[in-house]
């Protein structure tokens, strides 16, 4: 039996693209087996003599693949489930000569504004996933933010820091979703740098973004 | 159905021993004067602690010199298996001991949708087991966290019809299943757990808005047909039969449709689940009137809320039970509602017929000063 290793599964036309030679080349009573770059997804097959079923091969790996991987499409799954999350701001008022050429800082092209729309909005977008999932949170009670918090309203990340009196001391954001964690969702509190503390919080500010800050108000 | 053993939360001891002390007073003699002082006293130094009873009495008064009635009802559990989640569980335990505790006992229960969380059938037996302990009658309405497991299949075949008409005592009720959505998951080829928790997440845009939908419409038109026009008319829906916030589906699509279908009545008041909080809407002459939950109070949606709802005080996250609970509901001759909500931990607060049919005018509750924000 021949065995076929997949060089990229980095898009679905390459996969298409290296596996018709790969079939073309491996045509005869053999089967084929296929293993995909991730070095564990494989797939026996005929040899396929046409397009449509060399395609129809590389879309069972593929199916096969994502079966294994739940997350690989996170972003999308995020986005489809939460679409009212704002986009960041797309800083399209730095764009232009302004003063002139020779001022190093500030000579921002458009790849810069796409590549920090892109980052800022899919550290928030891991904020809704978390804030969304008790298993990301570590609920015992299988109990998340959203369910008292949907859009993440109630929340009020533009009133911190301010005295909580349940608490005795003043609070900031991440002080009231550590709270929340262990009381309502009956999970373990998380360090502030912890990802997941900061994607949260990154999610709570951009579903709140548009209103004015006022700490200190309850 | 089997019953689960009857164990009282401590919160509904101490109701019905306060409870106790209270008619003891009625009837007092001088020999007794100390000891019943001495007990209130005790009842008393707790009240802080006192959370009152869950359940919603609702007082009828069909307008046709029948005597009025009440009945109660209980909402929202969502309730996951109880080694998952007992917190939900012990709420709706109390629910059931507060209405089995009120004297005299409600004509019947109903029960406001979202039994369960993801519809599983250990979650609907679980709660068909508590519920089980109520002594009077239950009539069952269906929401989505029990249906789109499998489309309500696991909870018709232990409820029965998702859909159905009674009358009692000269009103006519309705129970509807407003919780139906367009098919968006077989085009992603979902599983059904996946579809579950699609329509689990309130705020999970991945779904369709909520309908009563044609077939539906049609066979309401037919029970309709045959009701007087003056028959007082309550109708049950999980979601609210108007349109509020979409996003959340705090929003029925085909709501026009059906208040068309109950206009022609003189006195029509719809009670709905899904939206855990204090809400009140009024469309020419329709009433409604929102129910809360036993598991957890939801946020006032930040658009499309009723200008004729007060809304009641942020819930205190310090609180679990906090904007939990019910009410009572005294629906009046002329169809208008009284609607007592009676919110753990609080005061209960009286959305009266006069306010509702003043328009927000006359006789309004008094208003929070800890509005959504």
């Amino acid at each position: 039996m021949q065995r076929i290793q997949l060089s990229t599964i980095a898009g679905f036309g390459m996969l298409i693209l290296t596996l018709m030679p790969a079939c073309g080349d491996a045509r005869g009573d053999t089967a084929v087996n296929v293993l995909m770059c991730d070095g564990k997804t494989s797939i026996e097959v005929k040899p396929a003599e046409t397009a449509d079923e060399g395609k129809a091969i590389a879309d069972s790996l593929m199916a096969q693949w994502r079966q294994n991987n739940p997350g690989a499409n996170w972003e999308a799954d995020v986005r489809r489930s939460h679409p009212r999350v704002p986009r960041p701001h797309d800083n399209q008022e730095l764009m232009g000569d302004g003063q002139g050429p020779g001022h190093t800082y500030g000579a921002f092209t458009a790849d810069d504004l796409a590549l920090w729309e892109r980052e800022t909005y899919r550290t928030v977008l891991e904020g809704a996933r978390i804030f969304h999932s008790h298993k990301e949170l570590g609920s015992t009670i299988a109990v998340s933010c959203d369910m008292c918090h949907p859009d993440a309203a109630n929340t009020h990340p533009e009133t911190y820091p301010k005295y909580q009196v349940q608490m005795g001391r003043v609070v900031l954001l991440r002080d009231m979703i550590n709270w929340c964690l262990e009381h309502p969702v009956r999970s373990k509190p998380i360090s502030p740098d912890d990802p997941r503390m900061r994607a949260m919080e990154s999610y709570i500010l951009a579903e709140r973004s548009g209103t004015p800050l006022r700490y200190g108000k309850h | 159905m089997p019953r689960i053993p009857h164990i009282k939360s401590l919160e509904t001891r101490h109701e019905e021993s306060r409870v106790a002390v209270l008619r003891g007073l009625e009837n007092l003699g001088r020999r007794d004067f100390l000891k019943v002082a001495a007990a209130s006293f005790g009842a008393a130094a707790t009240m802080n602690l006192r959370t009152p009873h869950s359940y919603q009495p609702v007082k009828i008064d069909p307008g046709n010199g029948a005597a009025p009635f009440r009945f109660a009802y209980i909402s929202d559990s969502h309730l996951y298996d109880r080694e998952v989640n007992e917190r939900f569980v012990r709420s709706l335990l109390r629910a059931v001991d507060d209405i089995n505790a009120q004297d005299p006992a409600p004509d019947f229960v109903l029960f406001g949708g979202d039994l369960a969380q993801l519809g599983q059938t250990s979650e609907l037996k679980l709660g068909a087991q508590i519920l089980g302990a109520l002594k009077a009658p239950v009539k069952m309405m269906v929401g989505e966290h029990d249906w789109y497991l499998d489309m309500g299949e696991a909870w018709r075949e232990r409820f029965g019809a998702d859909r159905y008409s009674f009358d009692h005592k000269g009103v006519h009720f309705v129970v509807l299943n407003s919780v139906l959505e367009a098919d968006f998951w077989t085009a992603r080829k979902l599983s059904p757990m996946e579809r579950m928790l699609t329509v689990a997440g309130l705020d999970n845009g991945a779904q369709n808005p909520f309908t009563v939908g044609d077939e539906q419409r049609a066979w309401l038109a037919q029970d309709l047909a045959e009701v007087d026009k003056k028959t007082p008319l309550v109708v049950f829906s999980h979601s609210p039969l108007y349109k509020l916030y979409k996003p959340w589906n705090f929003w029925t699509d085909d709501a026009e449709e059906v208040q068309a279908l109950l206009r022609p009545f003189e006195a029509v008041s719809v009670i709905h689940g899904h939206t855990h909080q204090l809400l009140t809407q009024r469309i020419e002459h329709l009433n409604f009137h929102g129910m809360l939950s036993t598991a957890w109070p939801w946020p006032y949606a930040p658009q499309g809320l009723p200008e004729i709802t007060v809304q009641m005080n942020r819930p205190n996250p310090f609180n679990p039970l906090d904007g939990c609970g019910t009410g009572q509901v005294h629906v009046h001759a002329d169809g208008l509602v009284d609607k007592i909500y009676d919110l753990w931990n609080r005061n209960p607060i009286t959305v009266s017929k006069v306010f509702t049919s003043s328009g927000g005018k006359s006789d309004r509750p008094p208003a929070t000063t800890k509005k959504s924000y």
